[in-house]
């Protein structure tokens, strides 16, 4: 397919780029491509001038930042699921970075334009709500942090406002008794998720204490499984587990396609999220 | 050692995976212009105006039409296989006039000086339509009342044909199954998208397209747009991809050709992938009511197979015909009494079917060897011994089956046999019962298949027989230049198969060349004159015996030549590594030594011709019929449905191989193909007639990291009816194992009461079938 005629941009600086952007409401951030280009190429949108955000410096990059690892909105999947403070510290993130789609799109494809396009069957959204990740935005106006459960609206929607660029998200280190599992089921290794599980498990005295538990391809954003959570706090790793897993699908609601109806995605969620808390238990 | 029968790394490749190609979208012609098509977006529908004035203004673009301002020199798309009497072809305008009949129709075009300004160009047309009622599902368009998608009905043939007494088999049998399958619509999704560049010198006609069947498509091009057929040179340049796809001769191929001749300027067009998924031809699209009557013992007494077929919106070149390709193959490896094949023909407000990898002989296969497991299931009899118990055993080849077909050769005994050693049958068996009585939530299932088919099309006087329009011989050309190179002309038109390659292999051992000094020509009707391409598993078994028989006629003018120079009988010369000696002396004239005498013609003997070359043309008496036993072991997780492939061996009877490593890669995608129509693709086309799986993203084409490892072997019976001995090999992995996948699945899952999982074997939907099973 051929994208109808747009501008395009490669700014030098970040707050040049915030200009272009507040400047055109129509004008879009190009980061790796890998969302945006299909939908200029099949002409479901139609934008004035596209921003290139590819080569600033404030963007790029993983960092170690102490308490919490820093991922630059323009670190491609790749660098990421290869960076060792990610390995080390966030793990969680590595295996799920592992499984989006294949090395061609991991090398174009970005951390921070998988956030920015907030499609809930993307990978990364789902697991950096399950660590509380912090989106950073810069604009005209200033740089300000978002939680990552205020960032996804609704489907492709995120809280970024006009004029405003995601620079990175932070990543809180969860520290020592942590596991980790991202459960992905897909039809082919290529395929979107059509549901994931992204699950972080602490245990101690061999019951678990905590989890943060989200759904990828459940809800038009991103979700967290509150009520598993909640039921698997203080539980023994013996038969429960799975009545509380159970419960994963309860606050969702999941798109019907070819893939899968909403019926199934549910059970899925159920039976993912049983596997995933055992798997991210058992990595302890 | 002899070439033949030598894993040799493919001539093609180096230049392929280099990029040194000649794609058809890679030609440049000075002043080229490029084509964008308008395409629609109902099913059906009547146009009641198409406006292209908004175009024809705007930067870049030289001409606009819609298909009225065609109408008059456009022609009708042809259909070759008239397959009945009454056959109905309807009319088949290239571009559409005053009704749509699919998404994805030709309405208008613009030609613009480059393909971006076109495409744009192209939302700046309007068209009116008034909706007309789609027609998808075939029994409800049979239906009295049903919205027509022609006036002249919904059925484009019937047809029966009954051998034996198929009464008497099903009267009290005392075994009778009774099934329905669907044979879901599958996208070739060839690796190059389809691309055609038109040019004239204002005479003569040249067009490159990415076609399997450059001959063919001389001879229909003529016929529908009028071109002289001495004016129109077709050229397959490289060619990545088809599976019967581009066995065709398609809408955009006749537009091109008729917009430069129009214009006067050379036109390319090359579509996009979602465009290809709308509007390539589609391949199966079939409901198949089988039933099967046996004896208590699982000797079938008569099968009976009626068939529903999806023809599609229109017949183009082979519509009707493919489904036939299966009617006398349902009986496949098996004897029996009595056999009745009924097919009907549908139209539907879909993008019409032809041929794809197999053609007719998968579905066929797959019926066949499904309703074999619900014999096997029914009789708790293993589904190898069912089978046992009813092919045809190695001694009784020649044999003369059911429906007519005498199969030269075949050893099924010993191909399960190899089969079953490499897969560790009884152990898997073992597993799978473990399994069960643990209750385990992944299932194993064992898949079988042992199939045949019949290739090597074909026979002429049979085709004739079965109203195709062409025959089915094939011709070859060989010429020893005058420094002793060979240049073959073939044509067969490769387009991926390695037939430069083969044929050199052939060559060199016929004429005692070196592999290296072989060229082979090939796709290009000005220079190879004559030809009818590749599809069928056909090229090795009839294009590679004709290059085989030029050989022979080479190598005997030479001996002549021989003679007259050393001064003894051709009787007395030995021909052996390239060179005839005098029996019995050290006196020798090599090939390239003759063939440079033939070419200086200065002492040729009487009545000889100089240079050394010749041609033959090959009409096989019979088809080929590779078989081949394939087995597969399938985990099925209850609780998701995702099905695992966790062994596959294949075990292929394919006669004599030239080249081991390319029919390994022909076994290797073919078994691919096979399981993806299994698990994974479904061209998928909502009740207004949508197709729902215009991208890669919804058309799920399984990459190797969704398959598992394939366990390869052969065993070897030659064919009789051709002196090579080969029976091809392109469609053999793709026909056996979509029926070997979905047996395995099924017999996971018949514990639980389930008898069959409508393809693809989606997680799905194997999970609604053992929820629906579950107490």
């Amino acid at each position: 397919m051929i994208p109808a005629q747009f501008g395009y941009t490669r700014p030098g600086s970040l707050a040049e780029a915030c200009q272009e952007l507040a400047a055109d409401e129509e004008a879009k951030v190009l980061a790796g491509g890998q969302s945006l280009l299909p939908l200029l190429r099949m002409r479901l949108a139609y934008p004035t001038k596209l921003v290139d955000v590819g080569r600033l410096p404030e963007l790029a990059g993983v960092h170690d930042r102490g308490d919490h690892v820093f991922i630059g909105a323009m670190a491609t999947h790749d660098e990421v699921l290869r960076s060792g403070v990610v390995n080390a510290d966030c793990p969680l993130v590595a295996l799920a970075t592992a499984t989006v789609a294949d090395p061609a799109v991991r090398h174009r494809g970005t951390f921070g334009g998988s956030l920015a396009h907030a499609d809930p069957a993307g990978d990364v959204p789902a697991v950096v709500l399950a660590l509380d990740g912090v989106l950073v935005a810069r604009s005209a106006d200033g740089e300000r942090d978002i939680p990552a459960a205020e960032f996804f609206v609704d489907y492709l929607e995120s809280s970024l406002r006009q004029g405003e660029i995601l620079v990175g998200v932070k990543i809180p280190k969860l520290g020592a008794g942590w596991g980790f599992h991202y459960e992905k089921f897909q039809r082919t290794a290529q395929a979107w998720a059509i549901v994931g599980v992204a699950a972080a498990v602490r245990r101690s005295n061999g019951a678990i204490q905590e989890s943060r538990i989200a759904l990828t391809n459940m809800a038009p954003t991103p979700v967290r499984a509150h009520a598993t959570e909640t039921a698997l706090a203080g539980m023994d790793l013996g038969g429960e587990v799975r009545q509380a897993c159970a419960e994963a699908a309860a606050d969702t609601s999941p798109p019907g396609d070819l893939h899968a109806q909403p019926d199934y995605r549910r059970h899925l969620a159920r039976v993912l999220t049983h596997r995933a808390v055992r798997k991210a238990a058992g990595s302890v | 050692m002899t070439e033949v029968g030598r894993p040799r790394k493919r001539k093609e490749d180096a230049r392929l995976l280099t990029g040194r190609t000649q794609w058809t979208d890679n030609l440049r012609q000075p002043g080229m212009l490029h084509v964008a098509f308008l395409r629609s977006p109902m099913a059906h529908a009547r146009i009641t105006r198409v406006d292209v004035s908004g175009a024809r203004g705007l930067p870049g673009v030289v001409a606009a039409f819609g298909g009225q301002d065609l109408a008059g020199e456009q022609g009708s798309l042809p259909c070759a296989w008239p397959v009945t009497e009454d056959v109905i072809i309807p009319d088949h305008p290239p571009m559409a006039v005053s009704e749509v009949r699919y998404v994805g129709e030709a309405v208008a075009c613009v030609v613009a000086t480059d393909r971006y300004l076109a495409a744009d160009a192209l939302e700046a047309i309007e068209v009116d339509y008034e909706p007309l009622p789609a027609v998808i599902d075939l029994a409800e368009a049979l239906a009295e009342g049903s919205p027509k998608v022609h006036e002249e009905g919904n059925k484009a043939y019937s047809m029966k044909i009954t051998t034996g007494d198929i009464d008497a088999a099903f009267q009290d049998a005392p075994v009778v199954i009774d099934r329905t399958y669907v044979q879901q619509r599958l996208i070739g999704a060839a690796m190059e998208p389809r691309a055609v560049v038109a040019t004239t010198d204002g005479d003569s006609f040249t067009l490159w397209s990415s076609t399997q069947i450059p001959h063919v498509l001389r001879v229909m091009l003529a016929l529908t747009t009028g071109i002289p057929e001495h004016k129109l040179r077709v050229i397959a340049p490289d060619v990545g991809g088809g599976f019967g796809t581009k066995l065709q001769v398609t809408a955009e191929e006749v537009l091109c050709l008729l917009l430069t001749r129009r214009l006067g300027k050379p036109i390319k067009w090359n579509e996009s992938r979602s465009e290809g998924n709308l509007t390539v031809h589609q391949g199966r699209g079939q409901i198949q009511h089988i039933r099967l009557a046996a004896e208590a013992d699982g000797r079938i007494r008569g099968l009976q197979v009626d068939l529903l077929a999806d023809m599609g919106a229109y017949l183009v070149l082979l519509t009707p015909g493919i489904p036939l390709l299966g009617a006398t193959m349902f009986n496949a490896i098996y004897k029996m009494d009595a056999y009745e094949f009924g097919c009907t023909g549908v139209f539907t407000t879909k993008m019409p079917t032809d041929a794809y990898r197999g053609a007719g002989r998968p579905e066929a296969t797959f019926g066949i060897e499904r309703i074999m497991d619900e014999l096997a299931a029914e009789l708790n009899v293993d589904p190898l011994e069912v089978r046992r118990r009813n092919w045809i055993k190695h001694e009784e080849f020649p044999y003369t089956t059911i429906s007519g077909l005498t199969y030269d050769s075949g050893n099924y005994e010993a191909a399960t046999e190899k089969a079953l050693s490499l897969f560790g049958y009884d152990k898997l068996r073992a597993e799978q019962s473990d399994r069960r009585d643990r209750g385990d939530p992944v299932q194993l299932g064992i898949g079988v298949s042992t199939f045949t088919e019949m290739c090597g099309l074909a026979p002429s006087k049979l085709l004739g027989a079965a109203r195709f329009a062409a025959g089915g011989w094939e011709h070859g050309s060989v010429r020893m230049l005058p420094t002793g190179k060979v240049e073959v002309i073939t044509g067969t038109s490769p387009h991926g198969q390695g037939h430069v390659t083969a044929w050199s292999q052939i060559v060199a051992d016929a004429l005692g060349v070196p592999f290296e000094d072989v060229a082979v020509v090939h796709g290009d009707t000005a220079i190879s004159h004559k030809g009818l391409d590749t599809y069928g598993s056909r090229s090795l078994v009839v294009g590679g015996v004709a290059v085989l028989q030029a050989c022979e006629k080479v190598r005997e003018k030479a001996r002549r030549l021989a003679a007259h120079a050393l001064e003894c009988s051709p009787e007395d010369l030995d021909f052996a590594e390239g060179a005839f000696t005098v029996r019995g002396t050290d006196s020798r004239r090599t090939i390239q030594e003759l063939a440079f005498a033939a070419f200086t013609a200065h002492d040729l003997p009487d009545g000889v011709e100089p240079s050394l070359d010749s041609d033959a043309t090959f009409d096989p008496d019979n088809y080929s019929f590779p078989h081949g036993t394939h087995l597969c072991a399938a985990e099925v997780d209850t609780e998701t449905g995702l099905v695992k492939i966790r062994s596959y061996v294949a075990v292929d009877d394919i006669g004599k191989v030239v080249n081991p490593m390319i029919v390994e890669g022909q076994v290797h995608g073919g078994i691919a193909q096979g399981i993806a129509q299994a698990l994974f693709e479904e061209a998928v086309y909502d009740a207004e007639g949508n197709l729902l799986t215009s991208t890669l993203a919804d058309y799920l084409v399984p990459s190797a990291a969704d398959l598992p490892d394939f366990t390869t072997d052969r065993t070897e019976t030659p064919a009789t009816s051709n002196p090579l001995g080969a029976k091809g090999v392109g469609e053999a992995g793709t026909i056996a194992s979509t029926p070997a996948v979905v047996n395995a699945i099924v017999d996971a899952l018949r514990p639980y009461g389930v008898q069959d999982i409508t393809m693809p074997c989606t997680p799905e939907r194997i999970w609604r079938a053992v929820e629906g099973a579950r107490p």
